[in-house]
């Protein structure tokens, strides 16, 4: 079980919450070129070590929450609100 | 172990293999050969593949020796008669996503890029073993998908259709001939969803994992390609647009032309060479039970939840489910996923209730975002790619490294690859099986 802490709700097990994948891509404008929308939708980083990523607190207080966690070992270094830095 | 045998197995160290194994590797597995080895213990087998030196370049190097880079390998050998090859593996033979699957090896594919693709495949897997001449045990016992509710039952004969429209076996079981092929199984009315019948495809079934990654470098080997284990690709050397060779643990090996064939690890193996790919590597777990005996002798899979089972010929129930669904390159995972697959098994057969679980594992998925495969050139010259195999990268090893072989050798993608670009998700011209849209998670 991966323990996520919610900033709202504190330590909480990861079945708790809903995964919503990388944190970095950014939605372009929709005037943006065709391959910025490409690569919004479809492209990742993926990658082998620390990752950015979302999960929502469901079954908690419903908050998106942003979490750093290592893809090869699990480690969660950080979690906060999506607006607050690393 | 009796003396003479040790002493026999020692003289044979002794002396050195090196002269002996060209010839010895081209001794023919046979009742005849198991006879003869019978008289002297089983203790001069001879090697089943070599551990030569890197040489300084070859003509195409193969990166990963799981199933599909080993198949590669085999089929540039035996097909276009390319030799000059190097299989590279970080770690042994098959330790990835070839020996940790549930071994299904199936084609009852809706969509045309996929169906011509995984019927080539199946149709290797039914000559293999003699194609090889290694036993990879496939038993072409079945596949029957359960249907819960009339749109479900719906959606299957549609696939059905589609399937035999291609030229593929497929059936329809209503809920009567599910019980009496699965006799196990709870097809009463009191269950959560109940069963209203299966889509059967009859060739489908199961076959030996780690024979597979076995038999391909055998026989790759046995007509010259060299198998490098415990060396890591750290880099590609690109120069003005086109490959020239690979860094290793074991230093620089130069190559005309490089195929990436490394599942999970697609992702940061294809950032070396500058590219970015449509692909969330996540972990998928499967386990098996203790060993009993024959109570299930075809694949059943759940159809109002992720769960697939069958029974390996040393009893164990060998089963599956659900991904993770998070980002993961770490080979294990958590015990709501397998907890969250055991519940749907037991909705299904109920008396597997008292068994135990022996053991779980977990494997690296390359999740594409339509949940096909990509088999392609790349932007780099002579740089090729094999990935983005989701759960379901086992049952196309052999159509896989025919197609990779054929891409490879001419520099043009084979007519049953065409479809498996890197382009598709630009053109919007994806292969979403399910429908499921760009959610690798979904596939």
């Amino acid at each position: 079980m991966l323990i996520i802490h919610c900033p709202h709700c504190g330590p909480r097990d990861h079945t708790e919450f809903s995964y919503g994948g990388d944190a970095t891509v950014r939605r372009p404008a929709d005037s943006a070129p065709l391959d910025a929308w490409v690569d919004f939708v479809y492209l990742r980083d993926n990658p082998r070590g620390a990752h950015e990523e979302l999960w929502q607190h469901v079954q908690g207080c419903r908050a998106w929450i942003a979490v750093t966690r290592d893809t090869l070992t699990h480690a969660i270094s950080s979690t906060r609100l999506p607006a607050e830095k690393a | 172990m009796p003396d003479a045998v040790l002493a026999r197995m020692d003289a044979r160290q002794a002396r050195g293999q090196t002269a002996a194994v060209a010839s010895d590797m081209r001794m023919k597995y046979s009742v005849f050969a198991l006879a003869r080895n019978a008289l002297s213990g089983h203790a001069d087998w001879p090697q089943a593949w070599r551990s030569p030196q890197p040489k300084p370049s070859y003509d195409v190097v193969i990166v990963g020796g799981g199933g599909h880079g080993l198949a590669t390998a085999y089929y540039l050998a035996k097909n276009h008669g390319i030799t000059n090859v190097a299989v590279l593996e970080k770690g042994w033979l098959g330790g990835g996503n070839t020996g940790r699957n549930t071994t299904i090896v199936r084609s009852n594919y809706l969509l045309e890029p996929n169906a011509h693709f995984y019927e080539w495949s199946l149709k290797l897997w039914e000559g293999l073993s003699q194609d090889l001449n290694y036993n990879v045990m496939f038993s072409p016992r079945g596949v029957i998908n359960l249907a819960h509710s009339d749109t479900q039952r719906d959606t299957y004969f549609r696939r059905g259709n589609a399937m035999r429209l291609n030229g593929i076996d497929a059936e329809w079981l209503d809920r009567d001939a599910v019980q009496r092929m699965v006799p196990l199984l709870d097809c009463s009315d009191g269950m959560r969803f109940p069963i209203v019948g299966g889509l059967l495809q009859r060739r489908g079934g199961t076959a030996r994992h780690d024979a597979v990654a076995w038999g391909f470098a055998r026989a790759a080997d046995s007509r010259g390609v060299d198998i490098i284990q415990n060396c890591e690709v750290t880099g590609f050397r690109i120069e003005r647009g086109r490959v020239m060779g690979v860094e290793t643990a074991r230093g620089f090996i130069g190559a005309k032309k490089v195929g990436i064939a490394v599942a999970g690890h697609s992702g940061h193996v294809a950032a070396m060479a500058g590219l970015r790919l449509p692909i969330e590597s996540h972990v998928l777990q499967a386990f098996v039970s203790e060993p009993v005996k024959p109570i299930l002798d075809t694949v059943v899979t759940f159809g109002a939840g992720h769960f697939y089972v069958s029974q390996s010929d040393k009893g164990e129930l060998v089963m599956g489910g659900d991904l993770d669904f998070y980002n993961s390159y770490a080979q294990r995972g958590n015990m709501p996923a397998i907890e969250h697959a055991v519940s749907c098994g037991l909705a299904m057969f109920p008396s597997f209730r008292r068994l135990r679980l022996m053991r779980m594992w977990g494997g690296v998925m390359d999740m594409t975002m339509d949940g096909s495969p990509i088999i392609c050139k790349t932007p780099i010259e002579g740089f090729y790619i094999n990935g983005g195999w989701c759960y379901g990268g086992f049952k196309a090893t052999p159509g896989s490294g025919w197609v990779f072989a054929d891409t490879i050798a001419n520099d043009r993608p084979h007519k049953l690859n065409a479809s498996f670009t890197l382009e598709r998700f630009a053109r919007g011209a994806v292969i979403d099986e399910k429908g499921a849209g760009p959610v690798p998670g979904a596939h």
